[in-house]
């Protein structure tokens, strides 16, 4: 399991109620079922994932988070989970809204844009980056809204969504980020694990 | 009807069972067959229910018809819903024609078939009339409970009514109220072999005139529903029947033709007619919703039951839409959920035919259930 799935697993309590939106091929949350006894459900856009997930004996739904987040109850889980697909969204801002009406807590996983090498992709080469964890090239990306870990911790406070936690990860190296050190994790970091309510 | 029922496994439900529409019944048969071994901690079990024109004969060969059974490309040996492995049961529902209590039984009081003086009845008088089998053969709790079309809505009335008697469910290309257009299909049907003259008011039993036109023409009518405009497309296009042009005469010129008029002729060999009317009309009274004050949602809450839910792309008669719609409710009541819609061209009947991707999410939701099921006991 990726150190991302590790980290996010490391967050959740036993036997919490747990909902990971994008849930793809369900290895999360297999390992959530197995290693903490939660009950995890998913939902998945694609077809091929949600039947493989459904093969293990996975709850998971075939659906638009997009569109149908909108169908489970208030507070219906203690957790709800969005792994790298934020940015992937038509419009994020309604989205993390549903996951914060549905879920007690989000944890959301970004691809950091103000990653170095990123920076340095565009300042050096004047080209669109592509990384480990942003593979795409421009013309085939499904990433419509990305932001940097700054952007997002900004934009939260803008919100006034709390954040409880914010972890940065750099390759197998995890550290905590907080406003003191916001600038220089967001240059450091590939991916930033916030825990917000 | 020209086959023989007396030789096939049948218990008497001898508890009154008080029907939907007031009537009490008791002493009545329900006829059933059952597939593989039940283990020694009976938790391998799987009840599946039929739909409209099926009946319990789900896999090898149906012993009246000597076809056979209505799902071998799902249930059998090594199969989907393998018979090594598990245990299944399916009876002919309440109202039907393979041996279970139905219009054309001799109602002992005036020694008459029942013919219209049968009770109308519900799905949830099938399922409440089946669950008398678990009892019998001494199954607490099921593996599951599984069934395409009205045999989804026995699904879904079945967990509703007893939700700690199944571990999960597979409601398949169903809905949890039959809709308008639903109903209309229906009615076409009831009508086709109400207008046939030999139906005569379903008093039809004694002089073995049975109303076949009618209720071939009801058949063709369903038939059309259960395929998709691609389906048909691809299958018959306009290709003629073992001939070169046309005839110019109202004989089946065209291959789909043919193909209606065969399946009409078929079908009547096997069904009663009055069945036929009382069992679509107890999918046209099945709205799951009605039955709980706080609309479907409620009939869900609480439920430990796993429920997974198919739909197929292409079907028209219960489209993803209606899937969908219980997968809202079973989600709004908390429940554990799975839902796919499966990517085929073959309609309605896409549950029946050989669909290797529906097949192997079916079985791989069992095998999986049965692995967690086992390890609960």
């Amino acid at each position: 399991m990726k150190n991302e799935f590790k980290i996010i697993a490391n967050l959740l309590p036993l036997q919490s109620r747990v909902l990971d939106v994008g849930c793809g091929d369900g290895t999360l949350i297999k390992a959530l079922i197995k290693e903490k006894d939660i009950d995890a459900r998913g939902i998945e856009l694609e077809e091929d994932k949600v039947k493989e997930c459904i093969s293990k004996g996975l709850s998971v739904i075939e659906g638009d988070a997009e569109t149908e987040l909108s169908q489970f109850p208030d507070k219906a889980f203690d957790f709800v989970i969005l792994s790298q697909t934020l940015q992937a969204f038509y419009q994020p801002e309604n989205v993390l809204a549903q996951l914060l009406r549905i879920g007690d807590k989000v944890i959301i996983s970004i691809p950091n844009f103000g990653y170095w090498q990123i920076r340095a992709s565009l300042l050096f080469f004047g080209k669109m980056p592509v990384t480990k964890s942003l593979p795409y090239t421009w013309y085939n990306t499904p990433n419509l809204h990305m932001c940097s870990i700054k952007d997002f911790y900004h934009f939260c406070e803008r919100k006034k969504i709390k954040i409880n936690k914010v972890i940065g990860i750099n390759g197998e190296k995890t550290s905590s980020i907080y406003r003191i050190n916001l600038e220089m994790k967001n240059l450091l970091s590939e991916v930033g694990i916030f825990l917000i309510s | 009807m020209n086959y023989k029922i007396e030789n096939i496994k049948k218990i008497i439900v001898t508890n009154p069972l008080k029907l939907d529409c007031g009537q009490t019944i008791k002493d009545f048969p329900i006829a059933y067959e059952t597939y593989g071994e039940l283990n020694k901690k009976k938790n391998n079990a799987i009840l599946i229910f039929h739909a409209l024109t099926g009946d319990q004969f789900v896999a090898g060969d149906n012993p009246i018809t000597n076809k056979g059974g209505w799902w071998t490309t799902a249930v059998g040996p090594g199969k989907a819903i393998d018979t090594d492995k598990y245990f299944i049961i399916c009876a002919n529902v309440l109202g039907g024609c393979m041996g279970s209590f139905g219009p054309k039984d001799i109602n002992t009081k005036n020694n008459q078939p029942y013919g219209l003086k049968f009770p109308v009845i519900t799905i949830k008088d099938m399922v409440r009339a089946q669950e008398s089998i678990l009892e019998h053969l001494k199954i607490s709790k099921l593996l599951s409970v599984l069934g395409g079309s009205m045999g989804g809505m026995q699904v879904l009335q079945f967990c509703a009514l007893y939700p700690d008697k199944t571990f999960s469910a597979i409601p398949i290309a169903s809905t949890a109220s039959h809709n308008a257009q639903q109903i209309a299909l229906n009615e076409l049907a009831r009508q086709a072999i109400m207008s046939d003259p030999l139906w005569n008011k379903g008093n039809y039993y004694q002089d073995k005139k049975v109303p076949k036109n009618g209720l071939a023409v009801a058949r063709m009518a369903a038939h059309i529903t259960y395929m998709s405009d691609k389906g048909l497309q691809e299958k018959f296009g306009r290709k003629l029947q073992e001939k070169k042009d046309y005839e110019f005469t109202f004989d089946a010129d065209f291959q789909i033709e043919s193909y209606l008029r065969h399946q009409g002729k078929v079908f009547v060999e096997r069904f009663d007619a009055n069945s036929y009317l009382y069992i679509s009309r107890a999918m046209d009274y099945f709205d799951l919703s009605k039955q709980f004050k706080n609309g479907l949602s409620e009939a869900f809450q609480n439920h430990n039951t796993k429920f997974l839910i198919i739909s197929f792309s292409s079907d028209w008669l219960y489209p993803t839409k209606n899937s969908k719609e219980i997968v809202i409710a079973l989600n709004a009541s908390g429940a554990n959920v799975a839902f796919a819609e499966i990517k085929t061209d073959k309609g309605h009947d896409s549950f029946l035919v050989d669909e290797p991707e529906f097949l192997k999410t079916i079985k791989g939701f069992l095998d999986s259930n049965f692995e967690i099921f086992k390890n609960e006991k």
